[in-house]
């Protein structure tokens, strides 16, 4: 199981460089939004935390296709299917690899967004915190997309179809627990501890989910 | 032993065969009985009186909530067929929830574009970001994606089996979809919006609306039995081109 | 815009997309009936051979 951590954490720092790509387009994503709605620092620092936490549920759906599609394409999923560890442990340990390879970068990325956003020092730890907590329940819905979609020769588009309308709630609470930690009247605990809550809900769904997928495709 | 009578007859209507036969013979009363509750509830719609505070606009509740209704209990309705997928392989419920997704969808679209007619006198605008019309939207996307799963797959049984994965995981999330849409509305209640809370139903409006209700129902169900029949027939009808195309290609190989 | 457009247009969007739901379930029922009724006057039947298509006898 650790093996398989490191190799797929290997191959998604090594090959093509998913992780790093996330990072750019995120970047990308969060610095063109200036010049759509313009350079008022007062109005970004007042949407900030929404545009930097679109930018990531964006760019986690960028490298989602590429979760499952690798494997099947040099056959170790076949591999992973024949194992005698449950499907779903695997499927599991593999989320945990592509959370650390694509997700956590994205964390780190953060803060540097939140200045370029003209956001409060206290605005930019709410928005790093909640990306930290709630990324892997992207990861984990969006596993399922992955292993739905992996037969599929373009799948990667169909993915994020079906992955976004899911990841609304990820989106709703992590936007609002943000936006608690500055705005005085709101308090952070509750979206903040069901954010928490949503992740490892879908912790236990996508894993489940995704496996039962991927046994269905293989046949 | 009723329980393993009422499994005979369950697996019995598994065989396609069986299930055309009674389709056919069932779905020229069903859709009978749903013209006239129509036309009963479209006569009964006109004829009441209108609402003292909404006007006559009360009247798009006749067609919006019955389509509102209709497109989750859809949505059940493919959940339960995708477990059967799932869990029994039951072959008529590949065909059920593959063929429940384009009308669920329709229904869908009703609610939407009625609930955005009806917004537009009450609220002043077409479409609010309230609760209720978000969710519903949310669940539209979700009938279109898997509409789109299905049509992107060549093959009917695995992207039954896979519709069927992302139809229950789905359904388990609409109730947190529902509880978050809920929540971030009351965190951005917009001041300027007035918002009209359904009127206390009198019985004047619980029998049309009722009556509707149960027309709409039947609509869909009358609407999914027919294109499960359609789909059972396509599939009879690839599955035959493809052995005439194997006989064809039999029968020169054996001149030769 | 008084009352009367916004329930004339409701019922007429809903009078619409449900007619193209009836419509196409029809006509997709139609079109596959006569494929069933082409292959099988072509003398393609199931393994299953059934006597008389009893679901064909509406065409």
């Amino acid at each position: 199981m650790t093996a398989l951590l490191l190799r797929d954490l290997k191959l998604s720092i090594r090959s093509g460089g998913g992780a790093l790509i996330g990072v750019l387009f995120f970047m990308t994503v969060v610095a063109v939004i200036p010049f759509g709605v313009g350079p008022d620092l007062n109005l970004l620092s007042r949407i900030g935390p929404a545009i930097v936490w679109i930018g990531a549920l964006l760019s986690a759906l960028l490298g989602l296709d590429r979760m499952f599609q690798t494997d099947r394409e040099d056959g170790s999923l076949d591999l992973l299917l024949m194992q005698e560890h449950p499907l779903v442990l695997t499927v599991l340990i593999k989320c945990l690899a592509h959370w650390l390879g694509n997700g956590l970068p994205l964390v780190i990325a953060s803060p540097l967004l939140g200045l370029f956003m003209n956001m409060s020092e206290v605005a930019i730890g709410a928005t790093m915190l909640t990306l930290l907590v709630g990324t892997p329940a992207l990861t984990f819905i969006g596993a399922v997309g992955a292993a739905v979609a992996v037969a599929l020769p373009r799948g990667g588009l169909l993915v994020s179809i079906l992955v976004l309308p899911l990841a609304i709630p990820v989106l709703i609470f992590g936007v609002s627990a943000s936006y608690a930690a500055v705005e005085d009247p709101a308090p952070f605990m509750p979206p903040f501890l069901i954010l928490v809550a949503i992740t490892m809900f879908f912790a236990v769904i996508g894993p489940i989910g995704a496996a039962l997928a991927l046994r269905n495709t293989a046949d | 032993m009723p329980e393993s009578l009422a499994i005979t007859k369950f697996s019995d209507l598994a065989n396609p065969t069986r299930f055309l036969g009674l389709a056919a013979r069932i779905l020229p009363w069903m859709a009978g009985i749903t013209a006239i509750l129509f036309a009963l509830g479209l006569y009964l719609t006109f004829s009441s009186e209108g609402d003292y505070q909404q006007g006559m606009t009360v009247r798009i509740m006749y067609v919006h909530v019955p389509a509102a209704w209709l497109s989750m209990m859809c949505y059940s309705v493919m959940a339960v067929s995708a477990i059967g997928t799932l869990v029994w392989r039951h072959p008529l419920a590949d065909v059920s929830h593959k063929t429940a997704a384009p009308i669920g969808a329709a229904f869908t679209l009703i609610a939407l574009a009625t609930g955005s007619l009806w917004g537009k006198p009450m609220w002043g605008t077409w479409w609010v970001w309230d609760a209720r019309l978000t969710s519903v939207f949310v669940l539209f996307l979700m009938y279109l994606g898997l509409i789109a799963l299905n049509r992107a797959m060549d093959d009917p049984g695995k992207a039954a089996r896979v519709s069927a994965v992302l139809i229950l995981v789905g359904f388990v999330n609409i109730p947190i979809i529902k509880f978050s849409v809920d929540w971030w509305n009351t965190l951005h209640q917009p001041a300027s919006v007035i918002r009209v809370d359904g009127p206390t139903i009198d019985k004047e409006f619980l029998w049309p609306l009722l009556i509707m209700a149960i027309a709409f129902t039947l609509l869909f169900f009358t609407l999914h039995i027919a294109a499960m029949r359609n789909e059972i027939w396509r599939r009879r009808v690839s599955a035959q081109r493809r052995m005439a195309a194997r006989m064809a290609g039999q029968t020169p190989a054996k001149e030769a | 815009m008084t009352h009367t457009f916004y329930i004339s247009a409701s019922y007429i969007v809903a009078a619409i997309v449900i007619l193209c739901l009836i419509g196409w379930v029809w006509l997709d029922g139609r079109a596959r009936q006569r494929e069933l009724a082409e292959l099988e006057a072509s003398g393609i039947r199931r393994r299953s051979a059934r006597p008389a298509p009893t679901d064909g006898a509406a065409l």
